[in-house]
């Protein structure tokens, strides 16, 4: 019963993305999880640059980064979309963490002010996605709030998501713990760093989206 | 230095709005207690929880971990299903627990998936 109304919702999506030319794609997900890498590999793979900076300390992206226009191929039909780098939801920030990063405490203290800004951003925006892929980090516990929060909230809002389980490239990762951690979504295991799967990846957004 | 753990029953905050809920639940957070909340924030409540706790955040304040314990559905049959969501539309969403500590005091609340492991700092030295 679920099921079906689930997929009458969703031919309803598909149709209205049918008439609409270019929808939104966001990225979500908590910090570090990879969301800019795979950014990255996107436009690399289908506009030849890349659009976000990566680092390892946690934050980076502490605005919204928009690439507009992108427009993937397979199997005779595109997908035109602006692609969303979004900052990494979390529920605590402290600057002392940045320090153990080597930043000095000005600076830690302006990473931390303007990560939090971030956070609020992402939030906010989530209202205007047409879809979202949700990426977790393949080594780490699935079962977070940040996690469950953000798919709840796309979930409230009707909003198609695709669940990416990056970093799967690590020995640590575990890409079933994933799946059995959302039964009802397609977890797609991919390596953004690595390139590994992005095929995989490509067809399960035209699926959601068509 | 003693950890508190603070009851906060679901009757305590149905008749707020989404805003005074969040400020009520801060508030105990932000004087170093464990909420213990009967039933769930919705999903939109969660996301506006961290957004306020953002606005918060300060030199004694670094925001919260949290952490919802929710009843699985998926083995449930569809009578039981309706019957669920029949009672959470009359009465709330008062099935599970949510539980919210302060980052500074509570370092991790660990959900895998119906046991909670909540790690906290060294609390002998404060």
């Amino acid at each position: 019963m679920i099921r079906i109304i689930r997929d009458f919702v969703q031919r309803i999506f598909n149709q209205i993305f049918a008439k609409k030319k270019t929808f939104k794609l966001g990225l979500y997900g908590p910090t570090n999880s990879g969301k800019s890498t795979l950014a990255n590999k996107i436009t690399i793979d289908w506009l030849g640059e890349k659009m976000s900076r990566v680092s390892h300390i946690p934050h980076e992206t502490r605005e919204i980064l928009i690439k507009e226009q992108i427009i993937i191929k397979h199997g005779g039909k595109e997908l035109t979309f602006n692609l969303i780098d979004t900052p990494g939801i979390a529920t605590k920030i402290d600057y002392e963490d940045f320090m153990k990063y080597k930043l000095p405490k000005k600076k830690a203290r302006q990473r931390a002010r303007e990560a939090t800004r971030g956070v609020i951003e992402a939030i906010k925006w989530l209202d205007d996605m047409d879809v979202v892929m949700v990426i977790l980090d393949a080594t780490q516990n699935p079962y977070s709030q940040v996690n469950i929060t953000i798919i709840g909230n796309l979930v409230a809002r009707k909003i198609p998501v695709l669940i990416v389980a990056n970093k799967t490239d690590l020995r640590k990762a575990n890409l079933k713990k994933i799946e059995s951690a959302f039964p009802q979504y397609d977890v797609i295991g991919i390596s953004a760093l690595k390139g590994r799967n992005m095929e995989e990846l490509y067809e399960s957004l035209f699926r959601v989206v068509r | 230095m003693t950890l508190t753990l603070q009851f906060v029953p679901y009757t305590d905050i149905e008749s707020l709005d989404t805003t005074e809920r969040i400020n009520k639940l801060l508030d105990i957070v932000k004087g170093k207690n464990v909420v213990l909340m009967e039933g769930r924030l919705k999903p939109e409540e969660e996301s506006k929880l961290i957004q306020t706790t953002m606005k918060e955040i300060s030199k004694s304040f670094k925001g919260i971990e949290l952490c919802t314990i929710y009843p699985e559905d998926k083995n449930l049959d569809l009578f039981k299903k309706l019957k669920r969501n029949f009672t959470s539309f009359i009465l709330g969403d008062r099935e599970g627990i949510t539980i919210i500590g302060p980052a500074t005091v509570v370092k991790e609340i660990r959900r895998d998936p119906n046991k909670i492991q909540l790690f906290t700092f060294d609390l002998k030295k404060g």
